[in-house]
């Protein structure tokens, strides 16, 4: 090249490089060229199948079309669970171009407060899929609808959209009976079908909403959409509807239900009552209640800690998961046994000195009355709570004997056809002594267990089913809940209902019947007072719960204690006697003595069952309990 | 002759045509110095670049007028350009690139910032003008014009003068910054180089040293910059992010197949997936809607004008417009090349435009620009014998 250029300094020279130079640029334009129709090819030939799919991914979303939630109804058709379409503030991020403005105009708009604003900023930065919204705040009213309305266009990416929220309008009469649907968590989202539940967010949490919740949920469908990169939808390509869910029919009655919950008045404690010869679940409250409709858009903490502390525990549902000392209520179900396993006879009679003694046992097991109510046969025993005789009973029977018979009427077993949570509560027996606490059963454990007390502790369900099969002389039923879904009766469930109970002679149930009426209308029976102006024959028992024990030969004054250890009020009743159509239990805790606060509540019940044409009067029989209050009741 | 050549390559002055009576056998295009063929070949790329921004802005027919007045723009200063005979140019080169580094200067202390970087300069109210845009031309023209006093091939010392013509400017252009402009000025003006004879020892130093610098290169690049070098490399390693562009425009080429999915019926443009598909992602809807038929054709095209444009150039009478002429053709080769590379996902995402296809008008300017340019020397070559 040196010599070249000394040489040859011509622009034949220059013209030669150039034209050498140029060649090889065309050359490398064709190569290069080929190389981008390559790419090209192999993009949009031996890769086409590959980018096709993706192209279609990208273009068709699938939208989950959730399904309505099935209505319940009452028995009468009375809504007690709707559906009410609310109005959510979503956000789209990438279609907001000023974050911060957006929501400094959205508080502005909204008067939220300081607290609020903060919440809102949070949500609004809540990591979110590309172009989905993100919730910002639930169950905007028409006030605040109205104002981001009118200044969307100030609001890209803000979004009022209309859902379906559960609402109950008895929430807090219901709230357990029914329970509620909230938010699907994590746990729950791991174990539901995603396919069924696609678009859903919500999902029975408790009672009937939760042991129905596949029959009132349905099916999710879906959409086919064409949507833009902004995930705006553009046109549907197709669609399968959602199958919506059934409605349910409830055995509950509202009127009953909300008469059970006036009727406690503000006390702690339960009332049930069943159809006996149906299992139908009339009434069940569980008092104090609370507003499910808080947990269905999400409670906030202060309200959910203040439920929690409350001492009342609202949220605990007494019906199906309290556990009381059923006291004297079961000396019906005691007297059976006897006389089931011939142990005692209606007739026989023992004399009651005011206590009962084990062979070989200077300890003296009390009866209520002091004195004694000197003799004693069945029907009396029962009329007027003797606790000797009974004492006496469970003596002879054993707890072997005395806890089958109890479980023949679903003590210490869960009885519900279609109770979500239920418990068992407890029949102590010996298997379950040594089980629990590695000791042997110990015979004056039984005479505790044969009036009530002790270990056994019953739910106010279980007592009310034990009443209903009682007054069916025998013959089982399980309560349930639902009667119906959509157009057809709700299935039985297999494995089904106990053996019906018998007895050697079935005018012995008439026998303890006549035990149970007298304690209404007996001149010593302990509900005497509560039997006045009965228009129908009634038979019930009354039972005092100790909340504490107390030493041996203490007589205590109610009165003298804080309230809240007084003692609980229970009374079990059904009526008519000979054609029975509803059976109650009523658990006041802290009441007092049973045969004045529970067997009122009882009475209103069946009185309302009974005379449905009749307005019951809440105000008078309050008055009348005031009225028995300041008296000493018997047990 | 060799004489004659001589006096020619050293003094450059405008030569008219001579005799009156050659004037009368010109035709018409001679006589406005036009290239038939190449300017028919301009107005159909054109012509196809507006069918398909058609579809890219979304059918808007207002973008296809706008962009059809920025043609008529193009044309007319093309139409200017090419009535200029060489030496003017040549004249001129030294002036047009000092003031260019002028306003370079001027952006990097008052312009405008604009898309996350400063290449405006704005003077309220009268115009607002990208001098990078201009460099494009001026550096090659002035590189040329010096290489052209010069004996050829150039010597180190030219190299050395010439590498400082070409960093001046591209250092200011990179700063704004402008990693595609500052690409193709220097292109322009390294093909200048080349095409005068840079001796081939020398050209595998520049690459061993290109190479050696990558590293340094790689540590001043911005961070954005350095993100859409690593998304080339992954660009599933952020699909919402960075990697968004390039997925989308291989999905929206690919999903086009042999044939395309028809005019105004690529779901991937229409649908908005595709970013930037009317600017500088646009042929990922010709991909998508004509197919490989389609962007072949459209490639084809492209090789026609670079080929008659580089026979134009060779054409040339003057090493000056030979220069001038070859870089400026094979300028528009890299427009081409960076663009398709980058949507077909074989370069890294650098803002190149395909020449007369995406929306904007300071490109489309620039490159009618650099026809007329090409033009003026081929039209104002001597007809001599040779």
């Amino acid at each position: 090249m040196r010599k070249n250029r000394d040489n040859l300094k011509s622009p034949e020279q220059a013209l030669r490089i150039f034209r050498v130079r140029a060649l090889l640029a065309v050359v490398l334009v064709f190569a290069m060229t080929g190389l981008l129709m390559g790419r090209l090819a192999y993009l949009q030939v031996v890769q086409h199948e590959v980018y096709s799919t993706r192209s279609e991914k990208n273009r068709v979303r699938v939208e989950p079309l959730p399904p309505t939630r099935g209505l319940i109804y009452d028995r009468n058709g009375v809504l007690l669970a709707e559906n009410r379409p609310t109005y959510n503030l979503t956000l789209v991020r990438e279609r907001v171009d000023d974050l911060d403005a957006t929501l400094a105009l959205l508080v502005e708009l909204l008067e939220l407060s300081d607290e609020e604003a903060e919440a809102f900023r949070l949500r609004s930065r809540q990591r979110q899929r590309p172009f989905q919204p993100a919730l910002l705040m639930s169950d905007l009213d028409e006030d605040q609808i109205a104002r981001v309305s009118v200044n969307r266009h100030l609001l890209p990416g803000v979004e009022v959209e209309a859902q379906l929220l559960r609402f109950y309008p008895d929430a807090e009469v219901m709230a357990h009976a029914l329970g509620y649907v909230g938010r699907i968590n994590a746990e729950e989202l791991a174990t539901l079908d995603t396919g069924r539940y696609a678009g859903t967010h919500f999902m029975g949490k408790t009672g009937v909403e939760r042991f129905y919740e596949d029959e009132l949920h349905g099916q999710a469908g879906l959409r086919k959409v064409e949507t833009n990169a902004r995930g705006r939808v553009l046109r549907e390509l197709g669609r399968t509807d959602p199958v919506p869910g059934q409605h349910l029919t409830l055995t509950i009655d509202r009127k009953m239900q909300k008469l059970a919950y006036e009727l406690m008045d503000g006390r702690r404690g339960s009332i049930v009552a069943v159809a006996p010869q149906t299992g139908e679940i009339l009434a069940m409250v569980s008092a104090p209640g609370f507003d499910s409709n808080q947990f269905v858009t999400g409670i906030d903490v202060a309200s959910y800690r203040a439920l929690q502390e409350n001492l009342d525990l609202p949220l605990y549902n007494r019906a199906i998961r309290g556990h009381y000392p059923p006291g004297s209520t079961i000396k019906p179900f005691l007297a059976f046994a006897g006389l089931a396993e011939g142990v005692i006879t209606p007739d026989r009679a023992i004399h009651d000195p005011g206590f009962y003694q084990l062979p070989n046992d200077s300890r003296r097991y009390r009866n209520w009355l002091r004195w004694g109510h000197g003799r004693v046969d069945m029907e009396r025993s029962i009329a007027v709570s003797n606790n000797t005789y009974y004492y006496s009973l469970a003596h002879e029977l054993g707890i072997d004997r005395l806890h089958d018979n109890m479980s023949a009427f679903g003590f210490g077993q869960r009885v519900g056809h279609d109770i979500f949570g239920e418990s068992t509560a407890l029949m102590p027996s010996r298997d379950w002594k040594r089980g629990r606490f590695n000791q042997p059963w110990y015979p004056g454990e039984t005479l505790s267990v044969g009036i009530g007390q002790g270990y056994w502790q019953v739910t106010p369900l279980q007592l009310a089913t034990a009443t209903a099969v009682l007054a069916n002389r025998g013959q089982w039923v399980k309560p349930r809940l639902a009667s119906r879904i959509g157009d057809s009766p709700v299935p039985e469930r297999v494995p089904e209902t106990p053996p019906d109970i018998e007895i050697p002679n079935d005018a012995w149930w008439d026998r303890i019947f006549s035990g149970m009426e007298k304690v209404m209308t007996g001149h010593e029976g302990t509900a005497r007072r509560t039997g006045v102006g009965l228009e129908y024959r009634m038979a019930g028992k009354s039972g005092t719960a100790q909340v504490f024990s107390l030493g041996q030969d203490q007589r205590y004054n109610a009165e003298e204690l804080a309230e809240r250890l007084r003692d609980h009020a229970l009374f079990m009743a059904f009526a008519p006697t000979d054609d029975p159509q509803i059976a109650v239990s009523v658990i006041v805790e802290n009441a007092g003595g049973g045969s004045t606060h529970a067997a009122h509540l009882a009475r209103a019940m069946t009185d309302a069952w009974l005379l449905r044409d009749r307005e019951p009067d809440v105000e008078e029989l309050r008055e009348a309990m005031e009225d028995d209050d300041g008296r000493v009741a018997g047990n | 002759m060799g004489m004659i050549d001589l006096t020619r390559v050293l003094r450059p002055h405008p030569v008219r045509a001579p005799a009156s009576g050659i004037s009368r056998r010109r035709s018409l295009w001679e006589r406005i110095h036009l290239d038939p063929w190449l300017l028919g070949m301009l107005l159909l790329l054109m012509a196809s670049g507006l069918v398909v921004l058609y579809s890219a802005s979304g059918q808007r027919l207002e973008a296809v007028i706008a962009q059809g007045i920025r043609f008529g723009v193009a044309l007319a200063v093309m139409f200017f350009l090419a009535q200029l005979t060489p030496s003017t140019l040549l004249r001129w080169a030294l002036a047009v690139y000092l003031l260019g580094v002028l306003l370079l200067v001027a952006v990097e202390l008052f312009g405008d910032v604009g898309m996350g970087a400063q290449r405006w300069l704005v003077i309220p109210g009268v115009i607002r003008f990208q001098p990078s845009e201009m460099m494009k031309l001026a550096v090659p023209l002035m590189v040329a014009a010096y290489l052209s006093r010069q004996e050829l091939p150039p010597r180190l010392r030219d190299i050395a003068v010439c590498v400082v013509l070409i960093a001046v400017p591209v250092v200011l252009i990179a700063r704004q910054p402008d990693l595609g402009t500052s690409l193709l000025v220097t292109s322009a003006a390294v093909f200048v180089v080349l095409l005068a004879g840079l001796s081939w020892r020398f050209i595998a130093a520049l690459a061993v040293i290109a190479a050696a610098a990558l590293p340094l290169l790689w540590m001043n690049l911005h961070n954005y910059q350095r993100q859409r070098v690593l998304t080339f490399l992954d660009p599933n390693s952020d699909p919402l992010g960075s990697g968004w562009n390039i997925i989308q425009s291989t999905t929206a080429i690919g999903s086009g197949g042999v044939f395309g999915k028809g005019w105004l019926q690529g779901t991937q443009s229409q649908l908005e997936f595709l970013p930037e598909r009317h600017t500088d992602f646009i042929v990922a809807v010709l991909g998508e809607e004509f197919g490989l038929v389609g962007i072949v054709a459209i490639l084809l095209l492209y090789l026609l004008i670079i080929s008659r444009g580089l026979w134009l150039a060779a054409g040339a009478q003057d090493t000056f417009g030979r220069l001038v002429a070859g870089s400026i053709i094979l300028t528009f080769f890299i427009y081409v090349f960076v663009n398709v590379g980058m949507v077909s996902g074989i370069l890294p995402v650098v803002g190149v435009p395909l020449p007369l296809v995406s929306y904007g008008g300071t490109s489309s300017v620039t490159l009618m620009a650099g026809f007329g340019i090409l033009m003026a020397i081929h039209a104002h070559r001597r007809l001599l014998p040779r």
